[in-house]
């Protein structure tokens, strides 16, 4: 099963590379990780979708508590939250197509980003599943080339899993 | 005033009241040799990088203070790897500063760069690029702590040349503030109340008690919990010697090579109280088999560890020591004997054995070294038969005697690991006991023994062949023996003589006898070159795949 964990951190150097390593050398598998500094510039917020059963996740989450860079890990996987990725794709669009890709665009509520002779680059985001669906409709048309991010989540309402809560340095 | 990083460290390394510290040096590491120059802090110069961390993790072991290690940039880093990673196996507590080529230089693939950190990342606690001089005595405050509370382990600081050379303003931080590492000592009062309900219903508890014992110093809380409960005491190779040898409650090791009394008795338990302790693959055999019938009482420092392996009834989370002092004035005393007389049934059934008759026997000098040092002697091991004899047959009956390599399980350790212990306890008698090949692994420290002037007693149980491997390859490659023949070995008494240090070979029954006794009261180092039959098995023996409670005999 997924699990959407958001991971608090020491915005230090390595501290990706701790995680990552945790993750390969303990054989947990990640399904997607986005990193970002959060509003305080020292701490950086992860979040990673990571792929096991119950007794795996207890054990990512223990050993991810043990790094030193690690403030804070929340498990929101049973949470209410809001969860986005974002994607650019290059489709083929020549004359013939363009208004097709345009119509798809208009329904998935992307954008058109840039434009070239024979291609339109696009811009959607959403969560998991409508990104994946925008990226099959698209296929028939030929992607040249797309990227995506990681997902990115929060929980809806005033419950926090930031670092507020955590206390900062002067209070401690 | 202003003072250089490297003045600063060493100022740190004071502040932390570190006496003396292992290590080698090399280019970038010269500006903190420099600062070592006008130090009180003693230096012990190694002969190669490995033998400084071995020794410092000996030290660290036996003093139960932070061992410290200086080492250079590159081949120094890498050096280093075998005995950090040792160390963090078995979490003992280590400070470690390399140098590294000037930050301007790192990524270049200059001379002697490696990315240490990068290389050190899983196999420490947690490290440090110091990139801002500024910020080192505030790294190094944090090494110390992170090093030493918790569960212990190695804390490297990877300092580049241009940063050590770097003016500061030095002012040592008083406290330190982690917002990230914040280990729990004690325990949940509620668990402990659970943990001594479950205590007071059960009818055959076992203790398996292991290293957390030893790092947290317990062994008398150990002692009181076994004797209020009456319940029988087995160890993990790393917990041997926090429980004395010679109790009637005292079961030997458990696991690969454990007694079989103290096997059944953690298969047949109805309650197993697990201290310290990480349930490894050594000791626990095929998993699903191991303590069948028993609830789970399992304290450790570290969260993680509980349940990783075995499902566990009442997890503990906290110092071992902590959690028993609280613990033991819930507990009643128990005194129904059935249970015991059962263990003490399987005790005199399945004694350990083997035969007297013929060449030199290895276990022979083991228990003769245990007559000859009522078990007090701190014990340091290598890595291999000899290793399993030692826990088999020596009765420790000092808290802290074990100093051994368990979940690396590193050939090389003993005979480093042996000098930094007696550097720790200079007044204590170190025994080092080694095995042929392991001994020429590491045996350049020769050279750091006879220079720091320490009077180890090395007894090498020279059988001439990889002993441990010839048992697996006769066990599980029906005798079909590879890559163990050592008989071109040196003469290891004119090895040590050539080092100014006495050698003796022994190869009787009745040498060992008379020298042996003679030999350990010498007052400097001894070298003794017992020539030991290489037909020797360590017995019982778990198979692979199979429940501890199915030891064969080798």
């Amino acid at each position: 099963m997924l699990h959407t964990l958001t991971v608090l951190v020491e915005n230090s150097p390595g501290v990706l590379a701790r995680v990552a390593g945790l993750f390969s050398r303990r054989g947990y598998n990640i399904d997607s990780l986005a990193v970002g500094r959060t509003e305080d510039p020292e701490v950086s917020r992860m979040t990673i979708v990571v792929d096991g059963d119950d007794r795996v996740l207890e054990q990512v989450t223990k050993q991810l508590h043990k790094l030193v860079d690690v403030i804070k890990i929340n498990d929101i996987t049973a949470d209410e939250y809001v969860d986005r990725e974002l994607v650019l794709i290059k489709v083929n669009a020549d004359h013939s197509q363009r208004v097709e890709v345009i119509q798809i665009c208009d329904v998935f509520r992307a954008r058109i980003v840039d434009m070239g002779r024979k291609t339109l680059t696009l811009e959607c985001t959403g969560n998991h599943g409508k990104i994946n669906a925008l990226e099959e409709t698209l296929r028939p048309y030929g992607i040249k080339e797309l990227v995506r991010t990681g997902k990115i989540a929060m929980v809806r309402g005033t419950k926090n899993t930031g670092y507020q809560d955590i206390g900062t340095k002067e209070e401690n | 005033m202003e003072i250089t990083a490297a003045q600063a460290l060493v100022q740190c390394l004071e502040k932390e009241q570190v006496e003396l510290v292992f290590g080698y040096p090399g280019g970038t590491i010269l500006p903190v040799y420099d600062a070592l120059h006008d130090s009180a802090i003693k230096h012990v110069l190694v002969r190669h990088e490995q033998g400084a961390v071995h020794a410092a993790d000996g030290y660290a072991r036996a003093t139960g203070r932070v061992g410290v290690v200086v080492a250079t940039s590159g081949p120094g880093a890498t050096n280093l790897v075998t005995g950090i990673a040792n160390a963090y196996m078995d979490s003992v507590p280590l400070v470690i500063i390399t140098g590294q080529v000037s930050t301007g230089m790192v990524g270049t693939d200059a001379f002697q760069e490696v990315d240490t950190t990068g290389i050190t990342m899983p196999i420490t606690k947690h490290n440090y690029l110091a990139k801002d001089a500024a910020q080192l005595p505030r790294m190094i405050k944090n090494a110390f702590y992170i090093a030493a509370t918790g569960r212990p382990g190695p804390v490297l600081i990877d300092l580049p040349k241009d940063m050590a050379e770097t003016k500061i303003k030095f002012q040592y931080p008083e406290t330190v503030y982690l917002r990230g590492y914040k280990p729990t000592f004690r325990g949940h009062p509620n668990q402990i109340a659970e943990a001594a309900k479950l205590i007071a219903q059960s009818e055959r508890p076992v203790i398996y008690a292991g290293g957390g014992i030893t790092s947290s110093r317990s062994s008398a809380e150990l002692l009181a919990l076994a004797e209020t409960i009456n319940a029988p005491v087995t160890n993990t190779l790393q917990g041997l010697s926090s429980f004395p040898g010679d109790h009637p409650l005292f079961l030997g090791m458990l696991g690969l090579h454990g007694t079989r009394a103290a096997n059944l008795a953690v298969t047949n338990c109805d309650l197993l109280i697990a201290l310290g302790a990480r349930f490894d693959d050594r000791v626990t055999g095929k998993i699903s088999e191991f303590a069948p019938q028993a609830g789970v009482i399992h304290v450790d420092v570290d969260p993680a560890e509980i349940g990783k392996n075995v499902p566990v009834h009442v997890p503990i989370v906290g110092d071992v020591k902590q959690v028993l002092q609280e613990l033991l004035p819930r507990l009643e005393k128990r005194t129904d004997p059935s249970w015991l007389e059962q263990v003490s049934t399987w005790k005199q059934e399945y004694p350990l054995r083997y035969e007297v008759e013929g060449m030199l026997k290895p276990q022979y000098v083991v228990e003769k070294l245990d007559e000859i040092t009522g078990g007090q002697a701190v014990v340091a091991t290598d890595v291999g038969q000899h290793q399993m004899w030692v826990a088999q047959y020596y009765r420790f009956r000092r808290a802290g005697g074990l100093i051994s390599s368990g979940g690396l399980g590193a050939m090389g350790f003993g005979l480093p690991a042996a000098m930094g212990a007696q550097i720790g306890l200079p007044g204590e008698q170190v025994i080092l006991v080694v095995g042929d090949g392991g001994f020429q692994m590491t045996m350049q420290e020769l050279g750091t023994i006879v220079e720091q002037q320490l009077p180890v007693k090395i007894i090498i149980f020279n059988n001439s062949v990889l002993g441990m491997v010839r048992q697996l390859q006769k066990v599980y490659y029906e005798g079909r023996y590879t890559a163990i023949d050592l008989k071109f070995n040196p003469d290891f008494a004119i090895l040590a003589q050539a080092y100014g240090i006495k050698g003796y070979t022994l190869r009787s029954k009745e040498e060992v006898d008379t020298l042996l006794p003679q030999a350990l009261t010498e007052p400097g180092p001894v070298l003794i070159n017992c020539l030991v039959s290489a037909e020797e098995w360590v017995s019982p023996m778990v198979l692979a795949g199979k429940s501890i409670s199915e030891a064969i005999d080798c």
